[in-house]
């Protein structure tokens, strides 16, 4: 059964008079617990895909399903707790609050969106950083950590809520190609361990690799029907 | 709540520079404030302590009308003896009133058998007139520099030093009192110089003393009649109350045509010092509304700055699910924050600085009074108040700044460069 389910679904930005057509009746499906990524150039249509499958944004057109809800039709506080309770997020620059210890940079989704207690808290934090490799890091600040480290740092802070997807725009561009892969196989690592769905974006054909689904997107449109790896096109 | 507040503590704590300044900017202000307070405080409460325990009393009573053509010294405006008693019940029903004494205020001439110049003189039952107006001694100068046990006596009479100055007259010194009395017939008096007495702020820190009996021998008065009653009450934050029930008790006491007979007033009405006290309360809430806005633009700005630096954390923060009441109650919280540790800090520093200027001892002349010394103190209510002011406004600064990063749009704020 397909976790995300995106049908006929377009998006057109208008600045001014002009209209950018950044998603074109995309439909497509991803199943629970798959490792996924968007291809594509710049401006294919990569993030507005991972946005709007994110609730960060809406569709112009058509409908999306992540689990049962139809996320399209949420409004403000209603995206905000479903990407707080359901999804992960990863972002290119990491994002991590710089005035937080890796410690509170993956604590905050559990105390400011799930509330959860204090040794709840520090059992899930601790067993997280644990899986990602960064328990001794757990004291440090981000700018005290590599760039690999920090986005491991951001897998963790995905991941500490148990969400059912996990998305990550370009995860491993500010990386040098071994932290990237090694980013990339943590993810799916993590995938394996806690059954969780990863969609990334990327245009880095070394990272391609390790997908197991890829999406190719060129100006807007799904061009190339998915491809698994090791299994040939779909 | 209080996750969300101690998350805004550590984030006020590892933004160290912007808390740092912001904080010093209204611990600052605060201090300017408490300390201005307890100047101005000091300043006014001793120059009302000086004005109404050393001469004018806290309360005045009158008969209707004295206190309009108060500057003529009147005495067809007396209060006779039956009418003295209808008082006095009211003052002894009144728990509130402490002590009265009963007085008589006129103009004489003064003569050193040389030289002769009007005096105002104001004459009072020493005994009576020590528990209303317990330091006049204070500011009196006696044979040999002893106070005596009775401030004056029969025959005594105690004159301003200006004017004991300009005649050349010492204590021990004969002196002559001449008068008008009612009638507009003269008599005068021999009296013997028992004391000095220091000039005060007003017209009536001008006036001499004399026993009241010789007042009404000199003013030949047949049956014993007064001017005034002053009047002194057991708690002075009470005053505006006593007052009240005293004006309310004295209306009752009507004339045979039914209109009241008596007029209470209190020190501010008889004193023009109360227009400088008006001033300090004015200048004092002027200190404060200038540390209001430093409090509201310092907060308002910091906060401001806060949330443009902090676009993309905030992108993050809603992105990943933080509801955007949450990060509304975050800055709201960090607002209130900084307003509570400049606060304490404020009060701390502010509390400090008066015990600094208690010791060292700030000594300063007004008027012709010279050698007075500040006491500043400030209340623990209006720590509470002045606080709760700015903990109100440090929340009221960072409402639009918290709103404008509740509602941002996470692809937006994300997007920030």
């Amino acid at each position: 059964m397909a976790l995300v389910q995106i049908d006929n679904v377009s998006k057109i930005y208008q600045t001014g008079e002009v209209q950018v057509k950044a998603l074109q009746d995309v439909t497509l499906s991803i199943g629970k617990a798959s490792f996924v990524t968007f291809v594509g150039p710049s401006g294919s249509g990569k993030t507005t895909m991972l946005n709007i499958i994110g609730c960060l944004d809406q569709p112009t057109k058509g409908k999306i399903f992540v689990g049962n809800a139809q996320v399209g039709t949420f409004n403000r506080r209603q995206r905000a707790a479903f990407r707080g309770h359901t999804l992960g997020f990863i972002f290119q620059a990491f994002n991590l609050f710089q005035v937080l210890t890796t410690y509170e940079n993956v604590e905050y989704p559990l105390v400011m969106i799930k509330n959860e207690s204090i040794s709840k808290r520090k059992e899930k934090v601790l067993k997280v950083l644990e899986s990602v490799g960064m328990l001794d890091q757990k004291d440090k600040f981000p700018d005290q950590l590599s760039g690999g480290q920090k986005q491991r740092v951001a897998v963790a802070r995905a991941l500490v809520t148990q969400p059912k997807l996990v998305l990550a725009d370009e995860p491993t561009a500010n990386l040098d190609k071994k932290s990237a892969v090694n980013v990339i196989r943590l993810m799916r690592d993590m995938r394996d361990k806690f059954n969780t769905t990863f969609i990334f974006s990327t245009h880095d054909p070394g990272v391609m690799e390790e997908a197991e689904v890829i999406h190719t997107l060129e100006d807007g449109r799904l061009v190339s029907g998915s491809r698994k790896n090791n299994v040939g096109e779909i | 709540m209080i996750r969300i507040f101690k998350i805004a503590l550590r984030n006020l704590m590892r933004y160290k520079r912007r808390t740092l300044l912001t904080s010093m900017l209204i611990t600052l202000g605060l201090l300017m404030v408490i300390l201005f307070s307890g100047l101005a405080g000091s300043f006014k409460e001793m120059m009302i302590g000086q004005i109404t325990d050393s001469n004018l009393a806290q309360m005045q009573i009158h008969k209707k009308g004295y206190v309009s053509s108060i500057d003529t010294s009147p005495l067809n405006l007396t209060i006779n003896q039956k009418e003295y008693k209808k008082i006095e019940k009211t003052l002894k029903e009144n728990s509130d009133v402490e002590a009265y004494s009963p007085r008589i205020k006129l103009s004489a001439m003064l003569s050193n058998f040389k030289e002769t110049t009007n005096i105002r003189l104001n004459a009072i039952d020493p005994e009576k007139e020590i528990q209303v107006c317990p330091n006049i001694s204070e500011r009196m100068k006696f044979s040999g520099g002893n106070k005596p046990n009775i401030l004056l006596k029969p025959g005594q009479i105690i004159i301003p030093a200006k004017l004991a100055a300009g005649l050349q007259i010492k204590i021990g010194d004969s002196v002559v009192l001449v008068a008008n009395n009612r009638d507009g017939s003269v008599n005068g008096l021999n009296f013997t110089v028992a004391g000095i007495i220091e000039t005060l702020l007003g017209p009536q820190g001008k006036e001499g003393y004399m026993h009241i009996k010789d007042a009404q021998s000199l003013l030949r008065m047949g049956k014993p009649e007064i001017i005034e009653i002053a009047l002194r009450i057991k708690k002075f934050d009470e005053l505006d109350n006593v007052y009240a029930d005293l004006e309310f008790a004295m209306a009752k006491l009507k004339n045979k045509k039914g209109k009241p007979v008596f007029e209470i007033h209190t020190w501010e009405k008889l004193s023009p010092f109360s227009n400088i006290a008006q001033m300090i309360d004015l200048m004092t809430i002027s200190m404060k509304i200038i540390m209001i806005a430093i409090v509201l633009i310092s907060i308002l700005n910091v906060m401001m700055m806060s949330v443009y630096e902090r676009v993309r954390e905030i992108g993050t923060m809603s992105a990943i699910g933080t509801a955007p009441s949450k990060i509304m109650g975050l800055f709201l919280a960090e607002g209130l924050a900084l307003g509570l540790i400049s606060t304490l800090a404020g009060n701390i520093i502010g509390i400090f600085g008066i015990y600094i200027l208690n010791i060292y001892k700030i000594r300063y002349a007004f008027g012709r009074m010279d050698n007075l010394l500040l006491s500043p103190t400030i209340s623990f209510s209006e720590l509470a108040w002045v606080s709760a002011i700015i903990l109100v406004v440090s929340v009221f600064a960072t409402l639009q700044p918290a709103y404008k990063a509740s509602r941002m749009e996470p692809v937006d704020a994300l997007g920030h460069v």
